[in-house]
Protein backbone atom coordinates (compact mmCIF):
# COMPACT_ATOMS: atom_id res chain seq x y z
CA UNK A 1 0.00 0.00 0.00
CA UNK A 2 1.32 3.65 -1.04
CA UNK A 3 1.48 6.41 1.34
CA UNK A 4 0.26 9.99 1.20
CA UNK A 5 2.51 13.17 1.12
CA UNK A 6 1.49 13.44 4.84
CA UNK A 7 1.51 9.98 6.10
CA UNK A 8 5.44 10.22 4.49
CA UNK A 9 6.46 13.07 6.29
CA UNK A 10 5.02 12.18 9.29
CA UNK A 11 6.50 8.66 9.29
CA UNK A 12 9.90 10.35 8.63
CA UNK A 13 9.51 12.82 11.35
CA UNK A 14 8.43 9.49 13.63
CA UNK A 15 11.16 7.27 12.70
CA UNK A 16 9.12 4.83 11.06
CA UNK A 17 9.39 3.31 7.54
CA UNK A 18 5.87 3.44 7.19
CA UNK A 19 2.21 4.71 8.62
CA UNK A 20 -0.66 5.51 7.40
CA UNK A 21 -4.20 7.18 8.59
CA UNK A 22 -5.27 7.18 11.93
CA UNK A 23 -1.95 5.67 12.87
CA UNK A 24 -0.93 7.67 16.66
CA UNK A 25 2.68 8.90 17.00
CA UNK A 26 4.82 11.04 18.46
CA UNK A 27 6.31 13.01 15.90
CA UNK A 28 9.70 15.34 16.21
CA UNK A 29 9.22 18.69 15.33
CA UNK A 30 11.26 20.31 12.73
CA UNK A 31 10.10 23.91 13.72
CA UNK A 32 8.06 25.84 16.22
CA UNK A 33 6.40 28.57 15.50
CA UNK A 34 4.62 31.17 17.88
CA UNK A 35 2.97 34.87 17.74
CA UNK A 36 2.17 37.51 20.24
CA UNK A 37 -1.58 36.67 20.87
CA UNK A 38 -1.43 33.11 21.60
CA UNK A 39 2.46 32.74 22.43
CA UNK A 40 4.24 32.92 25.64
CA UNK A 41 2.40 35.22 27.58
CA UNK A 42 -1.00 32.07 27.12
CA UNK A 43 -0.14 29.96 29.47
CA UNK A 44 3.90 29.03 28.01
CA UNK A 45 5.95 31.09 29.78
CA UNK A 46 4.18 30.10 32.90
CA UNK A 47 3.90 26.54 31.58
CA UNK A 48 7.58 25.70 30.84
CA UNK A 49 8.32 27.52 34.60
CA UNK A 50 5.96 25.13 36.38
CA UNK A 51 7.68 21.93 34.01
CA UNK A 52 11.31 23.33 34.96
CA UNK A 53 11.82 22.90 31.37
CA UNK A 54 13.92 24.71 28.79
CA UNK A 55 13.45 25.25 24.79
CA UNK A 56 14.54 22.45 23.93
CA UNK A 57 16.08 23.80 20.69
CA UNK A 58 15.92 27.97 20.04
CA UNK A 59 17.16 27.72 16.77
CA UNK A 60 13.94 25.23 15.87
CA UNK A 61 11.76 27.87 17.14
CA UNK A 62 9.97 31.32 15.61
CA UNK A 63 8.63 33.71 17.40
CA UNK A 64 6.53 36.99 15.34
CA UNK A 65 4.60 39.58 16.93
CA UNK A 66 2.08 40.08 14.55
CA UNK A 67 -1.30 40.49 15.62
CA UNK A 68 -0.79 43.30 17.93
CA UNK A 69 1.44 45.42 15.37
CA UNK A 70 1.97 47.67 15.56
CA UNK A 71 -0.31 48.63 19.09
CA UNK A 72 -3.65 50.24 19.43
CA UNK A 73 -3.00 51.04 23.18
CA UNK A 74 -0.86 49.95 26.38
CA UNK A 75 -2.19 46.17 26.81
CA UNK A 76 -1.31 45.57 23.36
CA UNK A 77 2.07 47.15 23.39
CA UNK A 78 2.38 44.86 26.49
CA UNK A 79 2.12 42.10 25.10
CA UNK A 80 4.63 43.12 22.29
CA UNK A 81 7.03 43.72 24.89
CA UNK A 82 6.21 40.66 26.81
CA UNK A 83 7.29 38.31 23.43
CA UNK A 84 10.00 40.12 22.76
CA UNK A 85 11.74 40.15 25.84
CA UNK A 86 10.96 36.09 26.27
CA UNK A 87 12.47 35.97 22.91
CA UNK A 88 15.43 37.67 24.00
CA UNK A 89 15.47 35.65 27.49
CA UNK A 90 14.78 32.02 25.64
CA UNK A 91 17.49 32.80 23.20
CA UNK A 92 15.10 33.02 20.15
CA UNK A 93 16.91 34.14 17.07
CA UNK A 94 14.14 34.43 15.15
CA UNK A 95 12.34 36.85 16.26
CA UNK A 96 10.32 39.06 14.55
CA UNK A 97 8.32 42.06 14.70
CA UNK A 98 6.61 44.75 12.13
CA UNK A 99 7.60 41.71 9.60
CA UNK A 100 3.82 40.95 8.80
CA UNK A 101 1.26 38.24 9.93
CA UNK A 102 3.27 35.09 10.86
CA UNK A 103 2.59 32.37 7.81
CA UNK A 104 3.65 34.94 5.45
CA UNK A 105 6.58 35.55 7.10
CA UNK A 106 7.73 31.73 8.16
CA UNK A 107 7.19 31.46 4.01
CA UNK A 108 9.23 34.68 3.30
CA UNK A 109 12.30 33.71 5.42
CA UNK A 110 12.46 30.07 4.28
CA UNK A 111 11.09 28.43 7.53
CA UNK A 112 9.03 26.24 6.44
CA UNK A 113 10.47 23.58 4.02
CA UNK A 114 9.53 20.08 2.15
CA UNK A 115 8.84 17.63 3.91
CA UNK A 116 9.45 19.02 7.67
CA UNK A 117 6.86 18.89 10.12
CA UNK A 118 6.08 22.55 11.56
CA UNK A 119 3.83 23.53 14.25
CA UNK A 120 2.52 26.81 15.31
CA UNK A 121 0.10 28.85 17.70
CA UNK A 122 -2.15 29.91 14.86
CA UNK A 123 -4.53 28.01 12.88
CA UNK A 124 -3.30 29.20 9.47
CA UNK A 125 -0.31 27.21 10.16
CA UNK A 126 -2.03 24.81 7.58
CA UNK A 127 -0.26 27.61 5.16
CA UNK A 128 3.17 25.56 4.58
CA UNK A 129 1.71 22.91 2.86
CA UNK A 130 1.95 24.62 -0.14
CA UNK A 131 5.49 23.97 -0.33
CA UNK A 132 4.77 19.92 0.76
CA UNK A 133 5.42 21.15 4.19
CA UNK A 134 3.28 18.91 7.20
CA UNK A 135 2.37 21.91 9.14
CA UNK A 136 -0.47 22.63 11.73
CA UNK A 137 -2.00 25.03 14.16
CA UNK A 138 -1.96 23.62 17.67
CA UNK A 139 -2.82 25.66 21.03
CA UNK A 140 -0.55 27.23 23.22
CA UNK A 141 -0.45 24.19 26.04
CA UNK A 142 0.21 22.15 23.56
CA UNK A 143 3.21 24.56 22.37
CA UNK A 144 4.49 24.37 26.31
CA UNK A 145 4.99 20.80 25.74
CA UNK A 146 6.60 20.91 22.18
CA UNK A 147 9.34 23.64 23.53
CA UNK A 148 9.77 21.36 26.81
CA UNK A 149 10.68 18.11 24.33
CA UNK A 150 10.26 18.87 20.71
CA UNK A 151 7.75 16.76 19.94
CA UNK A 152 4.00 15.99 19.95
CA UNK A 153 1.53 12.96 19.49
CA UNK A 154 -0.36 13.14 16.25
CA UNK A 155 -2.69 10.91 14.78
CA UNK A 156 -1.84 10.25 11.16
CA UNK A 157 -4.50 12.30 8.71
CA UNK A 158 -6.77 10.70 6.50
CA UNK A 159 -6.94 12.43 3.23
CA UNK A 160 -9.17 14.23 0.98
CA UNK A 161 -7.90 14.61 -2.59
CA UNK A 162 -9.24 17.32 -3.96
CA UNK A 163 -8.77 17.36 -8.22
CA UNK A 164 -8.86 20.85 -9.77
CA UNK A 165 -8.51 20.48 -13.40
CA UNK A 166 -9.00 22.93 -16.49
CA UNK A 167 -7.75 26.91 -17.04
CA UNK A 168 -9.04 29.24 -14.55
CA UNK A 169 -11.37 31.85 -15.88
CA UNK A 170 -10.24 35.24 -15.96
CA UNK A 171 -11.02 37.21 -13.01
CA UNK A 172 -11.38 34.34 -10.96
CA UNK A 173 -8.59 33.21 -8.62
CA UNK A 174 -7.53 30.54 -5.83
CA UNK A 175 -9.16 32.12 -3.36
CA UNK A 176 -12.96 31.27 -5.65
CA UNK A 177 -11.36 27.70 -5.93
CA UNK A 178 -10.55 27.89 -1.82
CA UNK A 179 -14.51 28.83 -1.01
CA UNK A 180 -15.86 26.56 -3.51
CA UNK A 181 -14.17 23.45 -1.94
CA UNK A 182 -14.78 24.68 1.47
CA UNK A 183 -18.33 24.97 0.01
CA UNK A 184 -18.14 21.51 -0.67
CA UNK A 185 -16.86 20.25 2.22
CA UNK A 186 -18.34 22.30 4.83
CA UNK A 187 -16.67 23.86 7.69
CA UNK A 188 -16.19 20.56 9.23
CA UNK A 189 -15.73 18.21 6.11
CA UNK A 190 -12.64 18.10 6.60
CA UNK A 191 -12.12 17.47 10.39
CA UNK A 192 -9.07 15.60 11.23
CA UNK A 193 -7.86 14.96 7.68
CA UNK A 194 -5.59 16.33 5.27
CA UNK A 195 -6.56 18.56 1.73
CA UNK A 196 -4.16 17.33 -0.77
CA UNK A 197 -4.74 19.54 -3.48
CA UNK A 198 -3.66 18.54 -7.02
CA UNK A 199 -4.75 18.49 -10.83
CA UNK A 200 -3.84 20.57 -13.76
CA UNK A 201 -5.37 23.44 -12.38
CA UNK A 202 -3.23 23.72 -9.38
CA UNK A 203 0.10 22.60 -11.09
CA UNK A 204 0.18 25.51 -13.13
CA UNK A 205 -0.80 27.97 -9.77
CA UNK A 206 1.99 30.18 -8.88
CA UNK A 207 2.88 29.91 -5.05
CA UNK A 208 1.31 32.92 -3.75
CA UNK A 209 -1.81 31.33 -5.16
CA UNK A 210 -1.28 27.93 -3.72
CA UNK A 211 -0.59 29.71 -0.64
CA UNK A 212 -4.11 30.49 -0.35
CA UNK A 213 -5.23 27.13 -0.51
CA UNK A 214 -3.37 25.48 1.84
CA UNK A 215 -3.88 28.48 4.00
CA UNK A 216 -8.03 28.14 4.28
CA UNK A 217 -8.12 24.16 4.63
CA UNK A 218 -8.26 24.80 8.45
CA UNK A 219 -11.66 26.52 7.40
CA UNK A 220 -13.14 22.84 6.07
CA UNK A 221 -11.39 21.92 9.68
CA UNK A 222 -8.29 20.01 7.86
CA UNK A 223 -5.64 19.30 10.21
CA UNK A 224 -3.56 19.68 7.25
CA UNK A 225 -3.87 21.33 3.24
CA UNK A 226 -1.27 19.95 1.07
CA UNK A 227 0.17 20.13 -2.39
CA UNK A 228 3.07 17.82 -3.98
CA UNK A 229 6.63 19.10 -4.88
CA UNK A 230 6.50 19.80 -8.30
CA UNK A 231 8.50 22.52 -10.76
CA UNK A 232 6.94 25.20 -9.42
CA UNK A 233 7.64 24.22 -5.41
CA UNK A 234 11.31 23.50 -7.34
CA UNK A 235 11.75 26.95 -8.86
CA UNK A 236 10.21 28.77 -5.62
CA UNK A 237 12.47 27.20 -3.56
CA UNK A 238 15.68 27.96 -5.95
CA UNK A 239 15.16 31.46 -6.46
CA UNK A 240 13.96 32.50 -2.83
CA UNK A 241 16.43 30.62 -1.09
CA UNK A 242 18.81 29.08 -3.67
CA UNK A 243 17.34 25.58 -2.63
CA UNK A 244 17.94 23.14 -5.67
CA UNK A 245 17.15 19.61 -3.97
CA UNK A 246 14.55 17.66 -4.92
CA UNK A 247 11.66 16.82 -2.70
CA UNK A 248 9.51 14.89 -4.62
CA UNK A 249 9.97 11.59 -2.87
CA UNK A 250 7.73 13.10 -0.26
CA UNK A 251 4.97 13.09 -2.86
CA UNK A 252 1.99 10.70 -2.59
CA UNK A 253 2.43 7.17 -4.07
CA UNK A 254 -0.16 6.20 -7.13
CA UNK A 255 -1.32 3.90 -5.17
CA UNK A 256 -1.61 6.04 -1.96
CA UNK A 257 -5.05 5.44 -0.10
CA UNK A 258 -7.64 8.28 0.10
CA UNK A 259 -10.50 8.70 1.91
CA UNK A 260 -12.59 10.64 -0.55
CA UNK A 261 -11.76 11.86 -4.11
CA UNK A 262 -13.41 15.43 -5.29
CA UNK A 263 -13.32 16.80 -8.71
CA UNK A 264 -13.91 20.37 -9.85
CA UNK A 265 -13.75 21.61 -13.11
CA UNK A 266 -12.09 25.22 -13.13
CA UNK A 267 -13.58 26.30 -16.46
CA UNK A 268 -16.96 26.32 -14.72
CA UNK A 269 -15.98 28.42 -11.99
CA UNK A 270 -17.29 31.95 -11.12
CA UNK A 271 -16.37 34.52 -8.32
CA UNK A 272 -17.59 33.07 -5.06
CA UNK A 273 -18.78 34.74 -2.09
CA UNK A 274 -19.00 33.72 1.67
CA UNK A 275 -21.72 35.39 2.98
CA UNK A 276 -22.13 35.77 7.03
CA UNK A 277 -21.29 34.31 9.04
CA UNK A 278 -19.87 31.02 7.93
CA UNK A 279 -17.20 30.44 6.07
CA UNK A 280 -19.05 27.70 4.14
CA UNK A 281 -21.78 29.90 3.54
CA UNK A 282 -20.86 30.27 0.00
CA UNK A 283 -22.39 31.14 -3.38
CA UNK A 284 -21.80 32.16 -6.69
CA UNK A 285 -21.40 35.97 -7.05
CA UNK A 286 -24.56 36.24 -9.53
CA UNK A 287 -26.98 34.34 -6.76
CA UNK A 288 -25.91 36.87 -4.18
CA UNK A 289 -28.54 39.74 -3.68
CA UNK A 290 -26.92 43.55 -4.02
CA UNK A 291 -24.72 44.63 -0.66
CA UNK A 292 -23.92 47.93 0.05
CA UNK A 293 -20.72 48.18 1.61
CA UNK A 294 -19.24 50.25 3.83
CA UNK A 295 -15.53 48.74 4.05
CA UNK A 296 -12.99 46.91 1.51
CA UNK A 297 -10.06 45.57 2.77
CA UNK A 298 -7.51 43.75 0.91
CA UNK A 299 -4.69 42.36 3.12
CA UNK A 300 -3.56 39.02 5.61
CA UNK A 301 -2.10 35.74 5.32
CA UNK A 302 -4.88 34.72 2.83
CA UNK A 303 -5.54 37.32 0.50
CA UNK A 304 -2.68 39.93 0.78
CA UNK A 305 0.12 38.60 -1.23
CA UNK A 306 2.23 40.05 -3.97
CA UNK A 307 -0.20 38.59 -6.56
CA UNK A 308 -3.19 39.78 -4.71
CA UNK A 309 -2.26 43.12 -4.51
CA UNK A 310 -0.92 43.37 -8.10
CA UNK A 311 -4.42 41.95 -9.67
CA UNK A 312 -6.04 44.65 -7.42
CA UNK A 313 -3.67 47.05 -8.86
CA UNK A 314 -4.43 45.91 -12.47
CA UNK A 315 -8.15 46.68 -12.12
CA UNK A 316 -8.47 50.06 -9.82
CA UNK A 317 -5.31 51.03 -12.19
CA UNK A 318 -6.35 54.68 -13.55
CA UNK A 319 -9.89 54.77 -11.54
CA UNK A 320 -11.21 56.26 -8.13
CA UNK A 321 -12.71 54.16 -5.59
CA UNK A 322 -16.44 54.77 -4.56
CA UNK A 323 -16.23 58.05 -2.34
CA UNK A 324 -18.57 56.67 0.21
CA UNK A 325 -16.37 53.73 1.29
CA UNK A 326 -13.23 53.06 3.07
CA UNK A 327 -10.48 50.64 1.48
CA UNK A 328 -8.25 49.37 3.21
CA UNK A 329 -4.65 47.44 1.80
CA UNK A 330 -2.25 45.53 4.27
CA UNK A 331 0.64 43.85 2.61
CA UNK A 332 0.73 40.30 3.94
CA UNK A 333 4.64 40.31 4.86
CA UNK A 334 7.26 43.54 5.03
CA UNK A 335 8.64 41.94 1.99
CA UNK A 336 5.57 42.40 -0.18
CA UNK A 337 5.11 45.30 1.15
CA UNK A 338 8.94 46.65 -0.12
CA UNK A 339 8.21 44.68 -3.77
CA UNK A 340 4.86 45.90 -3.90
CA UNK A 341 6.54 49.35 -3.60
CA UNK A 342 9.39 48.70 -5.87
CA UNK A 343 6.79 47.82 -8.59
CA UNK A 344 4.77 50.76 -8.36
CA UNK A 345 1.55 48.91 -6.66
CA UNK A 346 1.37 51.01 -3.52
CA UNK A 347 1.20 53.81 -5.67
CA UNK A 348 -1.27 52.91 -8.21
CA UNK A 349 -3.80 51.82 -5.57
CA UNK A 350 -3.25 54.76 -3.33
CA UNK A 351 -3.68 56.87 -6.55
CA UNK A 352 -7.14 54.90 -6.80
CA UNK A 353 -7.77 56.36 -3.10
CA UNK A 354 -6.81 52.98 -0.84
CA UNK A 355 -5.24 53.34 2.60
CA UNK A 356 -2.02 51.75 2.75
CA UNK A 357 -1.32 50.05 5.95
CA UNK A 358 1.63 48.35 7.21
CA UNK A 359 1.87 44.64 7.15
CA UNK A 360 0.20 43.18 9.97
CA UNK A 361 -3.02 40.98 11.46
CA UNK A 362 -5.19 43.37 12.80
CA UNK A 363 -8.49 44.21 10.90
CA UNK A 364 -8.57 40.76 10.06
CA UNK A 365 -9.15 39.53 13.42
CA UNK A 366 -10.95 42.50 14.53
CA UNK A 367 -8.21 43.55 17.07
CA UNK A 368 -7.03 47.34 15.47
CA UNK A 369 -6.17 48.68 12.15
CA UNK A 370 -9.46 48.85 10.97
CA UNK A 371 -12.60 47.43 12.59
CA UNK A 372 -15.99 47.53 11.50
CA UNK A 373 -18.85 49.08 13.53
CA UNK A 374 -22.86 48.56 14.29
CA UNK A 375 -24.42 46.99 11.25
CA UNK A 376 -21.24 47.69 8.97
CA UNK A 377 -20.48 45.31 5.83
CA UNK A 378 -17.06 44.80 5.44
CA UNK A 379 -16.28 42.92 1.56
CA UNK A 380 -12.51 41.20 2.77
CA UNK A 381 -9.76 39.07 1.16
CA UNK A 382 -9.48 37.22 4.81
CA UNK A 383 -10.11 34.08 5.88
CA UNK A 384 -13.15 34.16 8.39
CA UNK A 385 -16.30 36.07 8.49
CA UNK A 386 -17.87 34.48 12.03
CA UNK A 387 -20.07 36.46 14.10
CA UNK A 388 -17.70 40.00 15.45
CA UNK A 389 -14.86 38.43 14.00
CA UNK A 390 -13.68 42.16 12.14
CA UNK A 391 -15.55 44.41 14.77
CA UNK A 392 -19.36 44.55 16.04
CA UNK A 393 -21.51 41.93 16.86
CA UNK A 394 -24.06 43.50 14.54
CA UNK A 395 -21.72 43.60 11.28
CA UNK A 396 -21.17 41.40 8.68
CA UNK A 397 -18.44 40.18 6.84
CA UNK A 398 -18.01 38.79 3.00
CA UNK A 399 -15.21 36.93 1.99
CA UNK A 400 -13.68 37.24 -1.61
CA UNK A 401 -11.21 37.14 -3.97
CA UNK A 402 -8.93 40.35 -4.51
CA UNK A 403 -10.64 41.14 -7.60
CA UNK A 404 -14.04 41.06 -6.26
CA UNK A 405 -12.65 42.91 -3.52
CA UNK A 406 -11.29 45.59 -5.98
CA UNK A 407 -14.23 45.92 -7.99
CA UNK A 408 -16.36 46.41 -5.17
CA UNK A 409 -13.95 48.87 -4.15
CA UNK A 410 -15.00 50.86 -7.33
CA UNK A 411 -18.40 50.77 -6.52
CA UNK A 412 -19.49 50.70 -2.91
CA UNK A 413 -21.35 47.68 -3.82
CA UNK A 414 -20.38 43.96 -3.81
CA UNK A 415 -19.53 43.72 -7.25
CA UNK A 416 -18.87 40.36 -9.83
CA UNK A 417 -15.04 41.39 -10.76
CA UNK A 418 -16.04 40.03 -14.80
CA UNK A 419 -18.04 43.51 -14.92
CA UNK A 420 -14.99 45.53 -15.83
CA UNK A 421 -13.64 43.37 -18.07
CA UNK A 422 -12.86 45.53 -21.12
CA UNK A 423 -16.54 45.00 -23.73
CA UNK A 424 -18.53 44.00 -20.69
CA UNK B 1 -19.79 10.64 38.61
CA UNK B 2 -20.48 14.32 38.24
CA UNK B 3 -23.85 16.64 38.09
CA UNK B 4 -24.56 19.40 36.54
CA UNK B 5 -27.28 21.87 34.81
CA UNK B 6 -27.08 22.58 31.37
CA UNK B 7 -25.77 25.40 29.66
CA UNK B 8 -27.28 24.60 25.53
CA UNK B 9 -26.10 25.70 22.02
CA UNK B 10 -26.21 24.50 18.78
CA UNK B 11 -23.39 24.36 15.77
CA UNK B 12 -20.25 25.92 15.41
CA UNK B 13 -19.67 27.75 18.70
CA UNK B 14 -16.38 29.14 17.22
CA UNK B 15 -13.65 30.17 18.90
CA UNK B 16 -14.25 33.78 17.81
CA UNK B 17 -17.67 33.62 20.03
CA UNK B 18 -16.08 31.82 22.99
CA UNK B 19 -13.57 34.65 23.04
CA UNK B 20 -14.17 37.26 21.30
CA UNK B 21 -11.12 39.41 19.65
CA UNK B 22 -11.67 42.70 21.92
CA UNK B 23 -11.16 40.43 24.87
CA UNK B 24 -8.34 38.67 23.94
CA UNK B 25 -5.40 41.58 25.13
CA UNK B 26 -6.84 41.00 28.50
CA UNK B 27 -5.47 38.69 30.96
CA UNK B 28 -7.64 35.06 31.62
CA UNK B 29 -10.04 36.33 34.13
CA UNK B 30 -10.57 39.50 32.66
CA UNK B 31 -11.25 37.80 29.17
CA UNK B 32 -13.59 35.61 30.69
CA UNK B 33 -16.12 38.06 31.35
CA UNK B 34 -16.73 38.14 28.02
CA UNK B 35 -16.89 34.73 27.26
CA UNK B 36 -19.64 33.56 24.56
CA UNK B 37 -21.14 37.41 25.11
CA UNK B 38 -22.14 38.06 21.46
CA UNK B 39 -24.42 35.06 21.38
CA UNK B 40 -25.27 34.85 24.98
CA UNK B 41 -24.69 37.95 27.40
CA UNK B 42 -25.73 36.23 30.21
CA UNK B 43 -23.62 33.05 29.83
CA UNK B 44 -20.36 34.60 31.35
CA UNK B 45 -22.44 36.11 34.33
CA UNK B 46 -24.33 33.45 35.12
CA UNK B 47 -22.78 29.87 34.85
CA UNK B 48 -21.72 28.71 38.01
CA UNK B 49 -19.10 25.89 38.88
CA UNK B 50 -20.13 22.12 37.74
CA UNK B 51 -22.73 23.44 34.74
CA UNK B 52 -22.20 21.41 32.16
CA UNK B 53 -21.72 23.35 28.45
CA UNK B 54 -23.91 21.25 25.74
CA UNK B 55 -23.40 21.82 22.09
CA UNK B 56 -24.32 20.51 18.60
CA UNK B 57 -22.11 20.15 15.82
CA UNK B 58 -18.54 21.19 14.89
CA UNK B 59 -17.79 22.31 18.50
CA UNK B 60 -15.14 25.30 18.85
CA UNK B 61 -14.17 25.48 14.97
CA UNK B 62 -11.65 28.33 13.73
CA UNK B 63 -8.63 29.68 15.67
CA UNK B 64 -6.68 28.04 17.62
CA UNK B 65 -6.46 30.04 20.60
CA UNK B 66 -6.35 28.46 23.69
CA UNK B 67 -8.24 31.31 25.45
CA UNK B 68 -11.19 29.77 24.42
CA UNK B 69 -10.79 26.79 26.63
CA UNK B 70 -8.68 28.82 29.00
CA UNK B 71 -12.03 31.01 29.67
CA UNK B 72 -14.19 28.58 30.22
CA UNK B 73 -12.16 26.74 32.18
CA UNK B 74 -11.90 30.11 34.32
CA UNK B 75 -15.40 30.12 34.76
CA UNK B 76 -15.46 26.73 36.15
CA UNK B 77 -16.68 24.25 33.31
CA UNK B 78 -14.96 20.95 33.43
CA UNK B 79 -16.85 18.89 30.98
CA UNK B 80 -17.72 19.89 27.45
CA UNK B 81 -20.35 17.57 25.51
CA UNK B 82 -20.70 17.96 21.64
CA UNK B 83 -21.69 15.56 18.71
CA UNK B 84 -18.51 16.61 17.58
CA UNK B 85 -15.41 18.88 18.03
CA UNK B 86 -13.13 20.85 15.69
CA UNK B 87 -9.72 19.34 16.27
CA UNK B 88 -7.47 22.22 17.69
CA UNK B 89 -10.24 22.88 20.05
CA UNK B 90 -10.51 19.46 21.14
CA UNK B 91 -7.15 18.73 21.28
CA UNK B 92 -6.77 22.34 23.77
CA UNK B 93 -9.64 21.12 25.74
CA UNK B 94 -7.84 17.72 26.50
CA UNK B 95 -4.93 19.66 27.30
CA UNK B 96 -5.73 22.21 29.48
CA UNK B 97 -7.87 19.43 31.75
CA UNK B 98 -11.39 20.00 30.05
CA UNK B 99 -12.77 16.66 29.56
CA UNK B 100 -14.34 16.89 25.63
CA UNK B 101 -16.84 14.52 25.38
CA UNK B 102 -18.44 13.50 22.14
CA UNK B 103 -22.03 12.61 22.21
CA UNK B 104 -24.32 11.91 18.84
CA UNK B 105 -27.35 12.82 21.67
CA UNK B 106 -26.91 16.61 22.26
CA UNK B 107 -29.98 17.78 20.23
CA UNK B 108 -32.07 15.88 22.81
CA UNK B 109 -30.25 17.79 25.73
CA UNK B 110 -32.43 21.37 26.47
CA UNK B 111 -31.07 24.50 28.26
CA UNK B 112 -31.65 23.76 32.44
CA UNK B 113 -31.58 19.94 31.79
CA UNK B 114 -29.85 18.03 35.04
CA UNK B 115 -27.40 15.66 33.44
CA UNK B 116 -24.92 13.16 35.61
CA UNK B 117 -22.45 12.43 33.42
CA UNK B 118 -19.83 9.36 34.25
CA UNK B 119 -17.37 10.18 31.60
CA UNK B 120 -15.26 7.38 32.32
CA UNK B 121 -17.92 4.73 31.14
CA UNK B 122 -19.37 7.46 29.03
CA UNK B 123 -22.47 7.48 30.01
CA UNK B 124 -25.16 10.54 30.49
CA UNK B 125 -28.17 10.53 32.67
CA UNK B 126 -30.50 13.25 31.74
CA UNK B 127 -32.56 13.34 35.17
CA UNK B 128 -34.66 15.85 33.45
CA UNK B 129 -36.08 14.02 31.02
CA UNK B 130 -35.41 10.61 32.11
CA UNK B 131 -33.10 9.58 29.04
CA UNK B 132 -29.99 7.93 28.89
CA UNK B 133 -26.93 8.74 26.54
CA UNK B 134 -23.99 6.68 25.78
CA UNK B 135 -20.41 9.09 24.32
CA UNK B 136 -17.67 7.76 22.22
CA UNK B 137 -15.41 6.15 24.56
CA UNK B 138 -12.07 8.26 25.04
CA UNK B 139 -8.97 7.15 23.36
CA UNK B 140 -6.29 5.78 25.78
CA UNK B 141 -3.96 7.89 24.93
CA UNK B 142 -6.00 10.80 25.61
CA UNK B 143 -7.49 9.19 28.99
CA UNK B 144 -3.55 9.31 29.79
CA UNK B 145 -3.67 13.09 29.49
CA UNK B 146 -6.70 13.74 30.68
CA UNK B 147 -6.14 11.24 34.36
CA UNK B 148 -3.45 13.77 34.91
CA UNK B 149 -5.52 16.69 34.79
CA UNK B 150 -3.54 18.35 31.73
CA UNK B 151 -1.04 17.72 29.31
CA UNK B 152 1.30 20.07 31.43
CA UNK B 153 1.00 17.76 34.56
CA UNK B 154 1.39 14.45 32.03
CA UNK B 155 4.77 15.72 30.08
CA UNK B 156 5.89 17.01 34.26
CA UNK B 157 5.63 12.97 34.95
CA UNK B 158 6.94 12.07 31.79
CA UNK B 159 10.19 14.47 32.11
CA UNK B 160 10.90 13.01 35.57
CA UNK B 161 10.09 9.41 34.40
CA UNK B 162 12.92 9.43 31.99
Amino acid sequence: MGMTISEKILAKAAGRETLHADDIVWVNIDKAMMDDILGPRVEIADNLKKMGAKVWDPDKVVIISDHYTPPANIKQANIVKFTREWAAENGIRAYYEFAGPCHQVMMDKGHALPGTVVVATDSHTTTYGAVACFSTGIGSTEMSGVLATGQTWMKVPQTIHINWNGTLPKFVMAKDISLRTIKELGHAGATYKAMEYTGDTIRSMIMDERMCLTNMAVEAGAKAGMIGFDRITAGYLKEKFGITEDFSQYNSDPDAVFCRELDFQAEALVPQVACPHEVDNVFDITDVDDVQVDQVYIGSCTGGRYNDLKAAAELLRGKCVDSRIRVLVSPASKDIYNQCMRDGILETLSDAGCTILGSTCGACLGVHSGNIGDQEVCVSTTNRNFLGRMGSKSSGVYLTSPLTAAATALTGRLTDPREMMEGA
Amino acid sequence: MERGKVWKYKDNINTDIITPPESMELDIQGAAKYCMNNLDPTFASGFQKGDLLVCEHNMGSGSSRETAPLCLRELGVRIVIAMDYARIFYRNCINVGIIALECPNTDKISKDDILEVDYRSGVIKNVTTGETYMCNPIPDHIFAIVEQGGLIPYITNKLENA
